[in-house]
C-alpha cells in the first residue's frame, strides 16, 4: 500500500504505478463532469473548450454561488458544496473520455464496470474512490472554480477546480485489471447462500 | 388554531436547509454502533470519514452531501386546525423555491422528458407533498426529506404471487441489496414494503427507508421480518461504499399493508448513509424544530 501525491496533469507512467489498495492525493487541478455533460459531449457532439489531457475528472454537479469575478473566482462562481455522485450511470463514457480526451483518472463513488476496467488497462487509467456523501469534507479540498465550460448545463457543466490536498482517495480500480468492486462482488456472491439460509429462504 | 401561511412558507424553507446540514441524532448513534462492530480496516476508515464529514458540515455550516435531492414534505394535521389546503400547498412550494434561490442550493430537479432545470427544486408534482391526519389537538407537523438520487435509484418493485411465499420476499430484498452494491452509498437503511397495491407497496418502502433508526414496525409480523432481514444483509460483506466490510446497512425497515388474495407485492427503497430529515412541530405555543 503506497501513498501517491499526483500533481495534475500527470503522465501514463504515473498512473500505471497505481495499484488497487494504494491511496492518492491530487494537487493543482481537477475537472468536474456529470451525466448531462457527457451526454452533451458524446451523444450530442458538443465541443468542449477545456483541455482534459492527462487530467482527473470527478463525477460531480456542485452547489455553487454566483459572485463578482475576482482572482479567487475567475469566472464568477464560488464553490459552496462539492461532492461526488454515483459513477455507474456514466460507465459508457469512460472509454471515449480516455480515448478522445486523454483523461487519466476518474474519481467517483460506487465503482465502474468491466468496460471501464478495460479502458483503464488499454489507455493507462485508474478509478479513485472518494467517500460518497462526504461533501462537506470534500469541499474543504477545493480552492476555487477556475473555469467552466458548457455553462448552460449548470449544475452539470464541465467545471475546472483548483484543488489543495484533494484526498486521500482509494485506488479502487487500476490499469492492471485490479478492481476492489469485483473482488468484493465475488465475496458477496459467495455469502449470499448463507444469508438466505439464515432467512429460511434458500433458492 | 389557524395556520399562518407566511410562517409555513418560512418553515418549509428552513426545514429544507436544516435537513441538508444536520444529520438526525439517531443516525449519528447508528454510526457509533457500526463503528464499534466494523472489523474491516477499509470499512473502519470509510466510516470514520463519514463521521468526520458530519462534524465538518456542522463546523462550516455546510451541506452534508452535494445532492440536494428531490424535496419531500410530509404534513400531518391534528384536530382543530383551520387552513386553506390549496394555499397551504402553495406556501410549502414557495418555501422550497426560496430555500433554493436564497441559500442558494443546487436545484436537482428537472423535467423528465426535456431535462430542463428551472433552478427552483420544483417542477410538475415536485416537491412531493403527502398529507395525513392524527388526533393531536391543535398541532401540525411537517417532516422534510431531501431524497438523494444515488439511493433513490436503488428502488425496486416485484409483483410476486402468493405461491412464491414470504421466502421470495426475503430473497428479493437480499438480491436487490446485492444489486445496489456500493451505488446507493452504504451503510444504508433498506426500506421494504410488503403488501398493498403496487403504488402503496412502493410508498411503504419509502416510509420504511425514512423512518428513524430504532423505530419498529407497528405490525408484529413486519417487526419480525425486519429483525431477520437486518441481521441477514449485514452477513453479505458489501460494506461502506461497497468496498467491503460488515456495515452494509444500519437496518432493514419493513412496512406492511393488507393486499389482495392473488397478490404478494414487495418493494425496496433505499436511504443512503446521509439519511437526512428535519421536522417542525407547530402548535399555538410556537414552532419547535427537530428530526
Amino acid at each position: 500500500m503506497t501513498h501517491h501525491v499526483l500533481h495534475m496533469p500527470c503522465d501514463e507512467a504515473a498512473v500505471r504505478r497505481l495499484r488497487v489498495g494504494d491511496t492518492v492525493t491530487l494537487e493543482d487541478w481537477l475537472f468536474g463532469i456529470r451525466d448531462a455533460t457527457q451526454i452533451a459531449m458524446f451523444d450530442k457532439g458538443r465541443n468542449v473548450r477545456l483541455d482534459l489531457r492527462g487530467h482527473a475528472v470527478v463525477h460531480t454537479a456542485p452547489n455553487v454561488k454566483r459572485v463578482a469575478p475576482s482572482p479567487d473566482a475567475p469566472v464568477g462562481y464560488a464553490p459552496l458544496c462539492v461532492g461526488t455522485t454515483t459513477s455507474m450511470r456514466m460507465e459508457r463514457f469512460t472509454e471515449p473520455l480516455m480515448r478522445d480526451h486523454g483523461v487519466r483518472l476518474i474519481i467517483g463513488k460506487g465503482g465502474l464496470g468491466p468496460a471501464s476496467a478495460e479502458a483503464f488497462r488499454r489507455y493507462g487509467g485508474a478509478y479513485l474512490a472518494v467517500v460518497g456523501g462526504a461533501a462537506a469534507l470534500e469541499t474543504t479540498w477545493i480552492a476555487a472554480i477556475e473555469d467552466v465550460d458548457l455553462d448552460d448545463l449548470n449544475p452539470e457543466s464541465l467545471w475546472k477546480f483548483r484543488v489543495r490536498g484533494f484526498g486521500p482517495l482509494l485506488v479502487a480500480m487500476d490499469s492492471h485489471g485490479g478492481s476492489l468492486y469485483a473482488t468484493v462482488g465475488e465475496r458477496v456472491a459467495d455469502r449470499r447462500a448463507a444469508a438466505l439460509a439464515v432467512l429460511g429462504a434458500t433458492d | 388554531m389557524q395556520l399562518d401561511l407566511a410562517e409555513i412558507e418560512e418553515i418549509a424553507k428552513l426545514l429544507y436547509i436544516r435537513a441538508l446540514k444536520l444529520l438526525p441524532d439517531d443516525i449519528k448513534d447508528g454510526f457509533m454502533r457500526l463503528q464499534r462492530a466494523e472489523t474491516d480496516p477499509t470499512g473502519r476508515s470509510l466510516l470514520a470519514t463519514m463521521v468526520e464529514n458530519i462534524a465538518v458540515a456542522e463546523r462550516d455550516d455546510n451541506l452534508l452531501c452535494q445532492d440536494t435531492g428531490i424535496p419531500i414534505y410530509n404534513i400531518t394535521i391534528g384536530r382543530d386546525v383551520a387552513f386553506d389546503g390549496t394555499a397551504l400547498k402553495e406556501a410549502i412550494r414557495r418555501g422550497c423555491e426560496r430555500a433554493t434561490r436564497e441559500h442558494p442550493l443546487r436545484s436537482s430537479v428537472v423535467h423528465p422528458i426535456t431535462r430542463k432545470n428551472e433552478h427552483t427544486s420544483c417542477g410538475i408534482r415536485v416537491p412531493v407533498l403527502h398529507f395525513d391526519f392524527d388526533d393531536r389537538p391543535e398541532t401540525v407537523e411537517i417532516e422534510m426529506i431531501p431524497k438523494g438520487s444515488g439511493s433513490e435509484n436503488g428502488s425496486f418493485l416485484r409483483m410476486l404471487v402468493p405461491a412464491d411465499g414470504v421466502a421470495a420476499v426475503k430473497r428479493f430484498v437480499i438480491d436487490r441489496v446485492i444489486e445496489a452494491g456500493g451505488k446507493v452509498c452504504p451503510p444504508t437503511i433498506v426500506g421494504v414494503g410488503v403488501g398493498g397495491t403496487s403504488d402503496l407497496c412502493m410508498h411503504l418502502a419509502k416510509i420504511a427507508a425514512t423512518r428513524a433508526l430504532g423505530s419498529v414496525c407497528t405490525d408484529p409480523e413486519g417487526a419480525k421480518l425486519e429483525a431477520e432481514l437486518s441481521a441477514a444483509v449485514n452477513m453479505l460483506g458489501i460494506g461502506p461504499q461497497g468496498l467491503g466490510g460488515d456495515s452494509t446497512a444500519f437496518a432493514v425497515h419493513v412496512e406492511t399493508a393488507a393486499t389482495h388474495i392473488t397478490m404478494n407485492p414487495v418493494a425496496v427503497n433505499i436511504q443512503c448513509h446521509s439519511a437526512r430529515r428535519a421536522r417542525a412541530t407547530i402548535t399555538p405555543g410556537g414552532v419547535a424544530f427537530g428530526f
